[in-house]
């Protein structure tokens, strides 16, 4: 390409401000706004995940309630306890289970280290709960089987009661008061569930069923799967209920006996949400990008009308079809390419900047846009302004000059 | 002598609507020497205008012959006609046709950037032409910042810049007042006397009347060729009562 066609390209483009900053701007906004919808929907996405980050997405939970019909006798309205019996019985009927954990909370009203205090939850656990909860553990270890054997009086604590009680200091191995009882802190953790995940302190189940309950109940206990499918967990959830029935007396189809709450199930419902957000995103990404090539290709086409007098005195000059057609095609395309990257541009850093200002919240994060498909976009708005110019280009140059001449 | 321009039996047709046809030329017969300065005259609708489109290769022509420099100007391919029309041909319209967003110099330089001259040449050669119409000072100027006699000047030196043979004015009085018309006039001549040869479509008989031969069409046939005064009155008289 000589380097004359792209000064005379130049200069034309320089000299026609309105109607390159026309094409190019219908480009521009195309694309800038394709960025920000795919960016807004990968935010969402990761929104969405981040919430599954929490806890393991092929676990089913089950929590006591009470029996809403009347059953074998039994009135509804009674009050389901599982006990440490269940979670034995649960896991030796169930092949496919990996991790399973009971849990029972401690109603403590002081919880102290030296002379700083604090008021936090506090959940007694098997050590499996480290993989339902996906709990971090970032000094020390988490509660272990010798633990539970052994009735140790040994914590784990969340990062920020770590940071409240200790102030700095290094908490492992040093003892936190709970209501009067001393407890060794064995390790700290973090937890992606977010900052009230992290003000809980973990203590070994057996312990705590000792020290603060003088019984065997749990509030509640869950388990994960493996090679589970959805329908798969379903039957389990279903065989688990009906064994709960028999056991505890209730009716089989008394969902409200006993809650059960299926994470694959949760996982499988939000991931179908998203993919229709999916869906969604791109209809209007694609509907956007028609509007796009819409714009391209009117504004080219009044650009090769407007220019038919121009083409017209070229041509008596002695411009060829080729070297008209070039000149408007090469111009469109250097606009649009240009305008495509504006566009990118500016889209992604919008992105950044929501990124680095807009705190991650649970439901939007993380924004990035796929950049792939952004720069298939531009192309496709490249091209079709190219063919949007070609067209007429073409009919223009190919009549005779005195038609050309004519037109005002 | 060698005929610069020879049209045999030159006939041409536009289509109008569908089926209608409007028979614009009926046999054009026209030998013009090099370095001869003609005139075209004719009433509207004569063929006047069509018959320059043709000799300037902006049309075509349906029957007959055109033989531009010896060379015949038929079933040109598009790269052909654009040769022609640029080392052979140059325009000078009523409208002046300048390119709005060029400068001066720009469009003087046009004609020059379609024989792949170098930028640098051309602008150089553009500033000469331009100080020969005396517009030196204009270089940078838009056409729209120029008066009427400007533009036309502009663009006469966009159609000598690329040394052509022959130059087309297509009435290139018609837009200016009388002084700037004889003025125009003047420098046509001027150019002419320098050896091009020169084919100028007017209406305007003081126009007509400065060049050596008068080729007077009606109902799209030569129907007067003449190159004495005594002869031209008559033309002019005649085309009078053609108007009426």
């Amino acid at each position: 390409m000589d380097w004359d066609k792209w000064q005379e390209i130049l200069s034309t483009i320089s000299k026609n401000k309105l109607r390159t900053f026309l094409t190019g701007f219908s480009v521009a906004w195309g694309i800038f706004m394709l960025i920000i919808l795919l960016g807004s929907g990968q935010g969402l996405k990761n929104g969405v995940e981040e919430q599954f980050a929490d806890d393991a997405t092929n676990s089913i939970w089950v929590y006591p309630r009470q029996t809403s019909i009347a059953y074998q006798g039994y009135k509804p309205g009674r009050r389901i306890e599982l006990t440490n019996t269940d979670i034995t019985r649960t896991q030796n009927s169930i092949s496919n289970i990996d991790n399973i954990t009971g849990r029972v909370r401690v109603n403590a009203k002081n919880i102290s280290y030296k002379n700083n205090y604090g008021s936090y939850s506090i959940r007694s656990v098997h050590p499996a709960h480290q993989q339902l909860e996906n709990t971090l553990i970032t000094e020390g270890r988490y509660i272990n089987q010798m633990d539970l054997e052994n009735f140790r009086k040994t914590a784990v604590i969340g990062s920020l009661v770590s940071k409240d009680l200790f102030k700095g200091e290094d908490p492992i191995g040093k003892y936190i008061d709970i209501d009067g009882i001393e407890f060794k802190v064995v390790g700290v953790f973090e937890d992606k569930g977010g900052e009230s995940e992290m003000r809980i302190i973990y203590l070994p189940i057996t312990t705590a069923q000792r020290l603060f309950k003088g019984g065997d109940k749990v509030n509640q206990f869950m388990f994960t799967l493996h090679n589970a499918t959805l329908e798969s967990s379903q039957k389990t959830v279903e065989k688990l209920r009906t064994q709960l029935a028999s056991v505890h007396h209730f009716d089989p189809k008394d969902k409200r006996a006993v809650w059960v709450r299926n994470q694959f199930e949760n996982y499988q419902k939000v991931m179908s949400l998203f993919s229709g957000i999916n869906i969604f995103i791109w209809i209007v990404g694609i509907g956007t990008i028609i509007a796009g090539i819409v714009g391209v290709s009117n504004i080219m086409m009044i650009v090769v009308k407007e220019r038919t007098k121009e083409i017209g005195i070229r041509k008596a000059l002695g411009a060829t079809p080729f070297s008209i057609v070039s000149l408007v095609l090469l111009e469109s395309v250097v606009i649009t390419s240009l305008a495509g990257y504006i566009g990118l541009a500016a889209g992604v850093g919008l992105l950044e900047l929501i990124n680095k200002f807009m705190p991650p919240s649970d439901f939007f994060r993380n924004p990035q846009a796929n950049i792939t498909a952004a720069l298939m976009a531009t192309g496709l708005l490249i091209v079709a302004g190219a063919i949007a110019g070609f067209i007429p280009a073409r009919k223009a140059a190919s009549v005779q000059p005195v038609e050309a001449l004519r037109t005002e | 002598m060698l005929h610069m321009i020879k049209l045999e039996n030159i006939h041409k047709s536009y289509r109008i609507g569908k089926s209608g046809s409007l028979h614009v030329l009926k046999g054009i017969d026209l030998n013009v020497r090099e370095g001869e300065l003609v005139s075209i005259m004719g009433s509207s609708g004569s063929g006047k205008s069509t018959l320059l489109n043709i000799l300037g290769i902006l049309d075509n022509y349906d029957k007959g012959a055109y033989y531009l420099n010896g060379k015949l100007m038929a079933n040109l391919s598009e790269r052909k006609a654009a040769f022609y029309r640029n080392h052979t041909l140059g325009f000078v319209f009523q409208s002046f046709n300048l390119i709005s967003f060029k400068n001066a110099m720009e469009n003087v330089a046009l004609p020059l950037y379609y024989q792949k001259v170098s930028r640098r040449k051309r602008n150089k050669l553009a500033m000469e032409y331009l100080d020969k119409m005396g517009l030196k000072e204009w270089a940078t100027h838009l056409p729209s910042e120029l008066s009427g006699g400007q533009k036309q000047r502009l663009a006469i030196a966009r159609a000598l810049i690329s040394k052509p043979k022959v130059i087309l004015a297509d009435e290139p009085t018609g837009a200016l007042d009388s002084k700037t018309s004889q003025e125009v006039m003047d420098l046509l001549k001027e150019i002419n006397a320098g050896g091009i040869t020169m084919i100028v479509v007017t209406h305007e008989h003081d126009i007509a009347e400065q060049t050596n031969r008068i080729i007077h069409l009606k109902d799209g046939i030569v129907e007067n060729d003449v190159n004495d005064s005594e002869q031209k009155k008559k033309v002019f008289e005649s085309l009078i009562a053609e108007e009426i």
